[in-house]
């Protein structure tokens, strides 16, 4: 694959260039990072309003004491399909985005190293959007046991299960082959000058990241290929019935489960790394530090899984092991709380959107961490084991983490990709509505889980009922306010002021020096190294 | 690529270099993804052999564990039967038995109707002394709910009970004592 496009390459440029396929041939056939960078970003928008409505779903039934809208069954699909959408179909992808269209700009490569199985890597997620949404509509309905698809529930549910079962293959296949590509363009082919220690913090995340997808992805594929042998093929690994073990699957199922918290975290980390120092006008402060820290919360991430798991009646010295494991995790975090904030101390700050969204990262990642020393404790998570505030907790790191720094990125990144400034008024509006309604919707699941709401329940007690209203007021105002991220990009992709080729003057990196929008093909000989646009 | 800068013999084994490098470490990469699954598929039996040495989840080694925690006291129980208007002949097959606190005891009671018509009825415990029915904790028992026997019917019906190690010391004999009432009709279920 890479030998066709690159051996030939001065042959193939002018083909390149003049002779690529054109409409819906362009889209379905293309090897071009940047291309297949914005395919996968419009995916997971695309996926993210998708499961974006089922959240509403949830949110409309919750709104007053007992069941109105669905049945308790339609209620489980949703909040299954919510979250692996989310997850599998509109975080992990909008990061694959963002590494397809910057790193090979970044590091001053032409193109990814294997552009034919990147193309491979996108078009795989479509079939796996397809069977997880169709899923819904086969008999017996989609999977109704929470993304955990925790045995023996999952064995007994109808084919709505297979399907998800074989949508996670093909996702865990796409991610695998995404991150192939990903450490191979890191290690291989940064340009000359550029060593590791100097390489932009985004592709230092994306590059740790990778490796834990490298790592994890098999274990979740083996833990449901074992749940496809359990409910068809007679096999009992998990299946009480036959002598397995439903524990067993937890064990397997975390320890993906906890790497993949970081896969959707360490990007996000990258980003706002790239934004914070652009708006306060300084280098990142501390940039050894940052990259041993994402190599250290990469590495903890392996051996923490079983604080998912405090009441399946693991022993004591486990308990204690895996509290204080999980704490640890909190001190490399800790470092790069500190290093962004003291990045901005003295700063020239400016608050442009993508600046206002990695402060709104900042501030309420900060305190979904918080929540999650407080769950780190055992304890306190025997208590609040499945209750609103893991629902919290995760929707601040989640939400407002992983999607806070996504938008940072797509309005920092935003002038490089059409040419086009943003609508400055308009991005301020997302973020201020995205800002409160976020806060409005989630908070008070803090005071709910703490008063005993369990989760995964569409009725619930009549004391619950305020803090209901409340957050579901803040949900559907969330959701309708980021279809104006859609106005957004439609307005800067068709028109507005032209951005320049630098158009943050505090930004540094080589995506910087090519023009803005950035032509198709970019870096074809390896640029020069200025020190100036060197990270740390 | 502009070609006069960079002659093209050089550009292609540069760039045939490349291919090869990337295509290594693409090899080293797609080994690890196996190692992952040969990693997660050896995992039930890790699992079970890392159960089985600990003892964590051997569910008889725990019973054992649990049942030798507490050593139960040996304690005397009599079984009385008593029928209110004498409709039934009610008898506990045997009136004495030796136990230990912490035992599951099981024993099992005859009953005889001696009329020519269907007797419905529900027998109802007491206990000598009184609160040691606190520490009889029935798991069955036929006096849970109303009884119908037919004419001149025979039966033996069981009654599963756990004897709590906490009894009061002072407690040796438990009296177990039933009393069959005959239902009136107007309460009948």
């Amino acid at each position: 694959m890479q030998a066709t496009s690159h051996t030939g390459y001065a042959g193939h440029h002018d083909h390149d260039s003049h002779g690529h396929p054109t409409g819906w041939k362009r889209w379905v056939t293309t090897t071009n990072h940047k291309d297949i960078g914005s395919m996968y970003l419009w995916f997971s928008f695309v996926m993210f309003l998708v499961g974006g409505a089922m959240s509403l779903i949830i949110r409309a039934e919750l709104f007053t004491p007992g069941l109105q809208y669905v049945s308790p069954e339609f209620y489980n699909q949703m909040l299954t399909l919510h979250a692996l959408i989310m997850v599998f179909g509109a975080i992990m992808p909008a990061f694959v985005g963002f590494a397809n269209w910057m790193i090979p700009m970044m590091i001053g490569a032409s193109d990814m190293a294997f552009a034919r199985m990147n193309n491979w890597s996108f078009w795989l997620l479509p079939p796996a959007a397809i069977l997880l949404t169709a899923s819904i509509f086969v008999p017996g309905g989609a999977a109704g046991t929470g993304w955990t698809l925790y045995p023996p529930l999952s064995i007994q549910m109808g084919m709505g299960m297979d399907m998800a079962i074989f949508a996670v293959h093909i996702l865990g296949m796409s991610s695998i082959m995404g991150s192939i590509n990903i450490v191979t363009t890191i290690l291989n082919m940064r340009t000359p000058g550029m060593t590791l220690m100097k390489m932009p913090l985004f592709c230092w995340t994306w590059l740790v990241t990778a490796f834990l997808l490298i790592a994890s992805m098999p274990i979740l594929a083996g833990a449901v290929t074992m749940l496809l042998t359990d409910r068809h093929f007679g096999t009992s690994f998990f299946s009480a019935a036959g002598g397995g073990d439903p524990v067993l699957f937890q064990h397997i199922f975390w320890f993906f489960g906890h790497p993949e918290v970081y896969i959707i975290a360490l990007p996000a980390f990258g980003v706002v790394s790239h934004v914070i120092p652009a708006f306060s006008r300084k280098p990142l402060f501390g940039y050894v530090s940052m990259v041993y820290a994402i190599a250290a919360i990469g590495l903890i991430s392996f051996f923490v899984w079983a604080h998912h798991m405090y009441v399946t009646g693991i022993p004591l010295t486990g308990q204690l092991y895996f509290m204080y494991a999980t704490m640890l995790i909190a001190v490399p975090t800790g470092v790069k709380v500190f290093n962004w904030v003291t990045t901005m101390w003295r700063g020239s700050l400016t608050f442009e959107t993508p600046m206002l969204f990695a402060l709104g990262f900042l501030v309420l990642f900060t305190i979904g961490g918080l929540t999650g020393l407080v769950l780190a404790m055992t304890a306190v998570d025997i208590q609040l084991q499945d209750t609103y505030y893991v629902v919290a907790h995760f929707h601040y790191v989640m939400v407002a983490g992983a999607l806070f720094s996504a938008y940072a990125g797509l309005y920092f990144w935003l002038p490089k990709w059409t040419g086009h400034m943003y609508n400055e008024t308009l991005g301020k509006w997302h973020f201020w509505l995205s800002m409160i309604f976020f806060n409005i919707a989630f908070f008070p699941q803090h005071f709910l889980g703490l008063a005993g709401m369990p989760r995964r329940i569409p009725d619930y007690a009549q004391q619950f009922a305020d803090f209901n209203v409340i957050s579901g007021i803040g949900a559907f105002g969330f959701g309708f306010s980021q279809l104006l991220v859609l106005v957004v990009v439609f307005q800067a992709v068709k028109g507005g002021a032209r951005a320049a080729s630098r158009p943050w003057d505090g930004a540094h990196g080589l995506e910087w020096t090519v023009p803005s929008p950035a032509p198709y093909h970019t870096f074809e000989d390896p640029p020069h190294f200025d020190q100036a646009e060197a990270h740390g | 690529m502009n070609p006069a800068l960079h002659p093209p013999a050089a550009t292609t084994t540069q760039s045939a270099s490349r291919t090869g490098k990337n295509r290594r470490l693409a090899l080293i990469l797609l080994a690890i993804v196996v190692g992952s699954l040969l990693f997660v598929s050896v995992q039930p039996g890790l699992y079970r052999a890392f159960c089985e040495w600990t003892g964590l989840y051997d569910i008889d080694r725990a019973q054992e564990i649990s049942a030798s925690a507490i050593p139960g006291r040996p304690i005397t129980l009599q079984f009385d039967a008593n029928s209110h208007d004498g409709a039934l002949l009610f008898r506990p097959q045997t009136p004495i038995l030796p136990a230990k606190t912490g035992d599951i005891v099981h024993v099992v009671y005859r009953v005889e109707n001696t009329r020519d018509h269907t007797v419905i009825g529900q027998a109802v415990p007491s206990y000598g002394p009184q609160y040691a029915g606190n520490y009889v904790k029935k798991l069955d028992c036929f006096c849970f709910k109303q009884q119908t026997f037919a004419p001149r019917e025979v039966r033996e019906m069981p009654v599963v009970f756990f004897l709590d190690t906490r009894l009061p010391e002072e407690v040796n004999t438990v009296t177990l004592s039933y009393t069959f009432f005959e239902v009136p009709v107007e309460s009948r279920k």
